[in-house]
């Protein structure tokens, strides 16, 4: 990559503004599905994206071709889209001034030795495996380790001109999960370690495949799954609703994320992922939720994993709260978003990888904790159901009318918790649903999850983001089961 | 590219040791992607990649790696060559696959269109004749090749350059239209024929928009809106392994518990996409592979890996998707629909299904864009985004009432990692009730 530096520094683009950013990505994936190992596949990627803004003008190029030619080739198409959209661009980008920043950024434990012992990973997923085929309704069960390791230079021109070392960032992703499905009687009933999205994923090292609860996962997971094969459907009614971090995770995601992300609210979206019910004079004194309600964008946490020191644009990333005691402070928005707005946003213009240029996304969304113990939050319901586990997910284009679906439900009768109940589901509207949040779940009732699988964008793009929330108790939601 | 694909197939084949086999798939695009946002450029410019999946077999054991060519010839060798020796390595460390299943059939066919296709020239069309219009939408031009290349002296290859521009207009907040236009040869006229269409409907939504109760209603789902109930079977619906996994949505259909309406053909109909015929394992897909038949589960889409399983033939691709969905069309002219529908909703688009009970097929989502109340086989008003939660046994089941004649061909716009070239042929579906519900 230094090398690259001194290439691109060597170029001429004679722009206003040119940025380079390469991204290499080694990565793994490791998976036993009923006691037979998956085919192992690793993957090597490496690349870059040039970007022009010139004479108002916005342009890119991205490019596997290393070298000095290949550089000079995207610095080229990218000034020739600049100038092909010079004269009908949305916004004059001229007027805005990306940051040249230098810096550097790493994950926990990457300056360290590998730890990835694959021989040994392997047998820990076949004993996984083996422990969850416990029983003959067990029809399909596995469990998986991924990791993926990215390196990424931002640099400017001009700063690579000036023999500065721009922005290194080094990222180590460790991605575990499980999962078992039982079937009896014409039912199915699927469980998972932290969903089937891989919930649990963190930045670090092998520590978090101990901290996911992997190990003995394949058992537990299993059990709870013949469980559910037994259990009557979640009941249908108004009722207080229970959600635990790995469903939190979700709701924060679709029905808070999603709708403040600031291109979304600009329209950018509107032919794909959609817009927004947030218009930008909601700022500043739209009532999101109740008071209880504080969600921050949150990329300094060092486990989690949408964790950076700068984005894709390279804006500098630090902490903001977006939402304050239930009233809406500031967008997701990255520089560009911004100046378009006039809005104040964070530092989330970011990009899946070399062959896609960045857009606004959410990076980690939080929810701070509250002081009520899980303890507390069940004593405090009088009916209702608790919902553990996101299993379908589905919200408007406008990210207000929702539905989401859990792998497992409790009832919850007289402050007691009164048996486990199958295909639990609930659905409400963003607008109000956060209103009704009356009790939030201290430290010790959060987690600090994620995943790989946010799609935006056009064209389309998939990339990690980190949630972590505590228990969360909502009043008065509308909660249903499967077919009768 | 093709010769530069084969002859690094060739490069591989010549410094394999003796025991060890190859497959190599290609997948590479130059693709001008150019966003657009009230009818202004957004976002622009060229990605060009190419990822090759190179998969080394010895001694009934097989390990990949997806691997960014350069396009260089002799350093995407040495890139090879170093992957050749890091997957000998990862041998060692994995077990003997007993699904492990290649082709080892020498397949050798070539598939290239490539006429020219200037994204500059549609950028300036788009914005000159969409301009009095709020226009939001994204175009992706150029050409896609996909190639297979393997020991046992396969060589196949497919390429095509194309656009693909998908596109809404905007009445206000959240009501649109949404149009797509899809083609090898980029046609001005055809495209302001297209934008003309959608301006008509545009003064449909721009009525006073209506807001529906929960309740069940009579419905009619535009091909689209079709394509986006039956794309809910490609979760597992028809993949042979979910099936036998229990994971299937179509598990009661594959029972004969319940059917699917005598009216409703679904066919994966490779030879009239524009999927490639090959896939991964060096197989050649079947032109058709039957998978409902007058409302019946008559075939699964095989892998394969799973084919190895549990001793079938191979069919699919692996993931065991549908990549060319045909759905037999009926005896419902598009001309009749509004009449024949006559109070209900005319869905134009449904928008972020999923599973509310997975085992029932029973799904939910919403509808987005084009929909409309129509009240005795007339548009009335442009409808307020609603719920429905209903189960595809039902929709496609008891209360569907007629298809169209017409079908339309829907190309896949998804550009997830890379251009997609999934298609599907499919017609309207006259409904006699969906549960609405939020």
């Amino acid at each position: 990559m230094h090398a690259l530096k001194t290439t691109f520094a060597r170029l001429r683009p004679a722009v206003d503004f040119c940025a380079l950013r390469i991204v290499e990505t080694r990565g793994e994936t490791l998976s036993v599905r009923q006691d037979v190992q998956e085919p192992l596949t690793r993957m090597v990627d490496r690349g870059a994206m040039v970007t022009v803004i010139h004479q108002g003008g916005y342009g890119y190029a991205a490019t596997s071709l290393l070298t000095e030619a290949g550089l000079r080739a995207a610095v080229d198409e990218a000034k020739r889209w600049a100038d092909i959209s010079r004269t009908r661009s949305v916004f004059d980008y001229s007027l805005v001034q990306l940051p040249q920043p230098s810096g550097t950024y790493r994950s926990p434990h990457v300056a360290s030795a590998p730890t990835w012992q694959r021989a040994e990973l392997l047998e820990l997923l076949m004993a996984e495996s083996r422990a969850a085929k416990l029983d003959p309704r067990i029809v399909d069960w596995g469990a998986t380790i991924a990791l993926l390791e990215t390196r990424q230079l931002y640099i400017s021109h001009a700063a690579a001109v000036n023999g500065e070392p721009g922005v290194e960032q080094e990222w180590r992703f460790v991605m575990p999960g499980a999962s078992v499905t039982a079937f009896a009687d014409g039912d199915t009933q699927t469980r998972s370690l932290g969903g089937q999205y891989n919930g649990y994923c963190q930045q670090g090292g092998l520590e978090i495949v101990q901290a996911s609860g992997l190990l003995g996962a394949g058992r537990r997971v299993a059990e709870e799954a013949l469980e559910l094969l037994t259990a009557p459907n979640c009941p249908t009614g108004t009722l207080d609703l229970l959600l635990l971090p790995e469903q939190m995770l979700l709701q924060l995601h679709e029905s808070i994320g999603h709708p403040l992300e600031l291109d979304r609210i600009l329209g950018d979206e509107r032919n794909y992922a959609g817009t927004s019910f947030v218009t930008p004079e909601m700022f500043g004194s739209y009532r999101y939720g109740s008071d209880l309600l504080n969600v921050a964008y949150d990329p300094t946490i060092p486990q989690e994993f949408a964790s950076y020191g700068w984005d894709d644009d390279g804006s500098p990333a630090q902490k903001h709260l977006l939402i304050e005691n239930g009233i809406l402070r500031r967008p997701l928005g990255g520089a560009i978003s911004q100046a378009r707005a006039g809005l104040p946003g964070v530092a989330n213009a970011r990009a899946c990888s070399w062959n896609r240029a960045p857009i606004d996304r959410m990076a980690n969304l939080n929810i701070e904790p509250g002081d009520a113990t899980l303890a507390e939050l069940i004593a405090s319901v009088d009916r209702g159901v608790l919902m553990d586990t996101n299993v379908s997910w589905s919200i408007d284009d406008s990210r207000n009318k929702f539905q989401f679906g859990c792998e497992r439900g409790v009832l919850i009768e007289g402050g007691k918790l009164a048996g486990v109940v199958k295909n639990p589901n609930y659905r409400g509207i963003s607008a109000t649903f956060w209103r009704s949040l009356k009790r939030v779940g201290n430290a010790s009732t959060a987690h600090t999850m994620g995943t790989p699988f946010c799609g935006k964008g056009e064209p389309n793009q998939i990339i990690r983001v980190g949630h972590a929330s505590p228990a969360c108790l909502f009043a008065n939601i509308d909660v249903f089961g499967g077919e009768t | 590219m093709q010769q530069a694909f084969f002859d690094l197939a060739d490069f591989i084949d010549a410094h394999l040791l003796p025991g060890e086999r190859f497959t190599a798939w290609l997948a590479a695009e130059t693709s001008d992607f150019v966003r657009f946002n009230h009818a202004r450029v957004r976002q622009a410019g060229r990605v060009t990649q190419a990822h090759l999946t190179l998969r080394l077999v010895a001694a009934h054991k097989q390990v990949a790696v997806n691997l960014t060519l350069t396009g260089e010839r002799e350093a995407d060798r040495a890139l090879v060559l170093q992957q050749l020796d890091e997957l000998r390595g990862q041998l060692a460390d994995v077990a003997q696959d007993p699904h492990l299943l290649l082709s080892d059939e020498r397949h050798v066919a070539c598939d290239v269109l490539n006429p020219p296709c200037d994204a500059a020239a549609i950028v300036a069309a788009v914005t000159a004749q969409a301009a009095p219009y709020d226009f939001v939408g994204f175009l992706a031009c150029g050409a896609i090749a996909n190639g297979f290349a393997a020991s046992s002296g396969s060589r196949l290859w497919s390429e095509k350059t194309s656009f693909n521009l998908d596109w809404s207009l905007y009445a206000q907040a959240d009501k649109a239209v949404k149009c797509a236009y899809a083609g090898l040869t980029w046609d001005d006229a055809a495209f302001a024929t297209k934008l003309a269409q959608a301006a008509q409907q545009l003064l449909l939504l721009q009525r006073p928009a209506k807001t529906l109760p929960p309740g069940a209603y009579r419905a009619f789902f535009s091909p689209v809106a079709l394509e986006s109930l039956l794309s809910m079977l490609n979760w597992g619906g028809f993949s042979e392994k979910q099936l036998r996994v229990k994971r299937s949505p179509l598990l009661k259909l594959q029972a004969g518990e319940t059917a699917f309406s005598p009216l409703v053909t679904l066919t994966e109909n490779t030879a009239d996409g524009l999927a490639p015929a090959f896939q991964g394992e060096g197989f050649l897909k079947p032109a058709q592979v039957p998978l409902v038949t007058a409302g019946v589960l008559t075939g699964s889409l095989v892998s394969p890996r799973t084919a190895q399983e549990y001793g079938l033939a191979a069919n699919a691709d692996g993931e065991e998707t549908t990549q060319s969905l045909h759905m037999a069309p009926g005896d419902l002219p598009d001309a009749d629909v509004l009449q024949r529908l006559g109070t209900g909703i005319y869905v134009g688009n449904l928008w972020y299904l999923n599973f509310s009970d997975r085992m029932n097929a029973r799904v939910t989502g919403m509808t987005r864009f084009a929909t409309f109340w129509v009240e005795d086989g007339a548009i009335v008003a442009p409808l307020n985004v609603m719920r429905f939660d209903d189960s595809l046994y039902r929709l496609l089941g008891e209360h569907l009432e007629a298809l169209t004649v017409e079908r339309a061909l829907l190309v896949d716009t998804d550009t997830y990692g890379a251009r997609h070239t999934a298609s599907s042929l499919l017609p309207g579906a006259l409904v006699g009730r969906v549960e609405l519900v939020l």
